[in-house]
């Protein structure tokens, strides 16, 4: 499956020096190196700029999202560059007038300089003071840019319609950008005069080029999108082998002691219904129903959760939760872990006075008979050392923080 | 003789090919901009270590033990830069020269190149990343807000291209 996974330092660099020298020769070849070739792109005389990036970012589109939609990519560890509206908006607009005054921008110059474009050159250099102005400045803008950050924040999210839909819109914007585009060329740059210049598409080598995209458009849009099952049922084999040999399943002493320890993020999320909620529950838990954990916005927040951080999941047995980590898991939440036995488990370990195990075979019923709701009001709810003195128990909880490559520009 | 450039279209689908590995294998998009910036924070490092480790942006590419060259990006760029190289070269278009409009002086070109220059980087940082790293990596996975930084660049170049069409005119 990819992306790759625990790539070492060296393959990981290497690799991006070649996929580096792939960008840079397309670039030159596209005719990127030159500053006139760019500019006229805003007096509509020369739209290559508007062709080359739209091609890329539809084709990459297409084969990004059909190789996910088949299995071969995991789309949730590709990373998604995080949204903030305004500072990108502000952002975008400040390089859209560096753009037209240096006819460049930062990967362009790299390769106009490759060239020993002296224009570049100059550039690349302009490019370092801005950046040095910007981090001896940095606090002035501080909040300004690192407020209101929405991460992976899809179209699919801002429109709630499937992927297909998206690439359907996109290709169509495309389509028609180029079109005009193309007019635009004939008009401004060539000065065709405008009653030579043909309204109807003739190459028929774009026509067929653009027929095949859309068509793969339409299949993913009438696919649709993945459910969790099914991407579950996608993730290798390694993932249900975790669930098979209870990699995952954590006894209650080592959740008891990571409750103690001074650990960035503790999460634990009790799948149960209500009442048994308020009956009791592990302090600091926060009751999420099965259907509204793998609602959108649970997800989201999970996936988003700082790091390192850990998740726990609890239901009265392992049933619940082990739904509950399929669906999490195949969304592409990490660091997540199951209550080994859940709460019925948790309760015969730091048992309450008074409360009495019931005989039954149903492990997804609460098994103990409460005469009152104690909810997290009784030690053993947080139980410490002096009420429940610490036994052996087998580690399984590894921190690890997910980090995801971002990219050059991140 | 230089050789003429690739068609457009041909040139497209190249680089959404190359993006594509670069998504399917590292799982990271394309860029430059924040490359630069390591380069930038990197100097700054080796002259003046102690403002890189007390400035809070700074810090966090280049403080105490971390080395802003050390990341991928960084390869990247280099890669970047080489491809270019050797594009260049291959169709002959390695010539020391500098691509401006009819009209001014080299010399006003280079100072419009390091003025565009320092903006776009200023103005990248902002953006968190550039036209590649945010605009082509980000939109072709329908990150919203590289659509908007899309929209909002382009929009900026056209309605500041008229105040500059003299440094343009062909």
């Amino acid at each position: 499956m990819f992306p790759l996974e625990s790539l070492g330092k060296f393959t990981l660099y290497l690799l991006s020096l070649f996929i580096g020298m792939g960008f840079g020769a397309v670039l030159e070849m596209s005719g990127f190196g030159d500053s006139r070739k760019l500019a006229g792109q805003f007096y509509l005389r020369d739209m290559t700029v508007v062709k080359v990036m739209f091609t890329g970012i539809i084709v990459a589109m297409t084969l990004i999202f059909f190789s996910s939609s088949v299995g071969l990519l995991d789309f949730d560890k590709v990373w998604v560059n995080p949204t903030f509206l305004l500072s990108v908006a502000v952002g975008g607009f400040i390089m859209g007038i560096g753009f037209i005054i240096g006819g460049f921008c930062p990967g362009t110059s790299i390769v106009a300089a490759s060239t020993f474009k002296l224009d570049g050159i100059f550039f690349v250099l302009g490019v370092l003071f801005g950046v040095t102005v910007y981090g001896e400045t940095y606090p002035l803008f501080q909040n300004f840019v690192e407020d209101g950050e929405i991460k992976r924040f899809l179209l699919t999210d801002l429109f709630s319609v499937s992927t297909g839909t998206i690439m359907l819109l996109v290709f169509l914007l495309a389509f028609i950008m180029f079109y005009f585009a193309e007019i635009a060329e004939s008009y401004f740059g060539k000065k065709t005069p405008w009653s030579e210049i043909s309204l109807i598409p003739k190459n028929k080598r774009k026509i067929a080029a653009a027929s095949v995209l859309i068509t793969i458009a339409f299949i993913m849009f009438f696919v649709g999108d993945l459910t969790p099952q099914q991407k579950w049922n996608r993730l290798s084999i390694n993932e249900q082998k975790q669930l098979d040999e209870r990699a995952v399943f954590v006894q209650a002493d080592e959740l008891r002691e990571l409750m103690f320890k001074d650990i960035a993020f503790l999460k634990i999320i009790d799948l149960r219904d209500e009442s048994d909620y308020n009956l009791f529950h592990i302090k600091n838990s926060k009751r999420v129903p099965l259907k509204q954990l793998s609602e959108k916005e649970s997800i989201l927040e999970l996936q988003q959760i700082p790091q390192p951080a850990v998740i726990f999941l609890v239901s009265n047995g392992e049933k619940l939760s082990s739904e509950g980590y399929k669906i999490l898991k195949s969304n592409g939440v990490t660091n997540l872990y199951i209550l080994d036995g859940g709460i019925n488990s948790w309760l015969s370990r730091y048992p309450i006075e008074g409360v009495n195990p019931i005989q039954s075979d149903n492990k997804e019923q609460l098994n103990y008979k409460f005469n009152v709701a104690i909810g997290s009001k009784y030690p053993s709810s947080f139980p410490n050392v002096e009420h429940f003195p610490a036994i052996e128990f087998t580690k399984k909880v590894k921190l690890k923080s997910k980090k995801l490559t971002s990219g050059g520009c991140g | 003789m230089e050789k003429r450039y690739i068609n457009p279209y041909v040139g497209g689908v190249v680089l959404g090919v190359v993006l594509f590995l670069s998504f399917f294998l590292t799982g990271g998009g394309l860029g430059a901009s924040g490359a630069i910036n390591r380069v930038q924070v990197g100097i700054v490092d080796l002259v003046a270590s102690f403002h890189v480790d007390t400035n809070i942006y700074l810090a966090k590419m280049g403080g105490g033990t971390l080395n802003a060259f050390d990341s991928a990006s960084i390869w990247m760029l280099l890669g970047t830069f080489l491809g270019g190289l050797i594009s260049g070269f291959f169709n002959k278009r390695l010539k020391i020269e500098t691509r401006k409009g009819e009209g001014i002086s080299n010399k006003t070109r280079w100072i419009m190149a390091f003025i565009g220059g320092a903006i776009m980087g200023f103005g990248a940082r902002f953006a968190k990343g550039c036209t590649s790293g945010q605009g082509l990596s980000g939109g072709a996975v329908m990150a919203v807000g590289s659509w908007v930084f899309m929209f909002s660049l382009f929009a900026a170049g056209y309605l500041f291209a008229y105040l500059f069409r003299k440094f343009w005119r062909v």
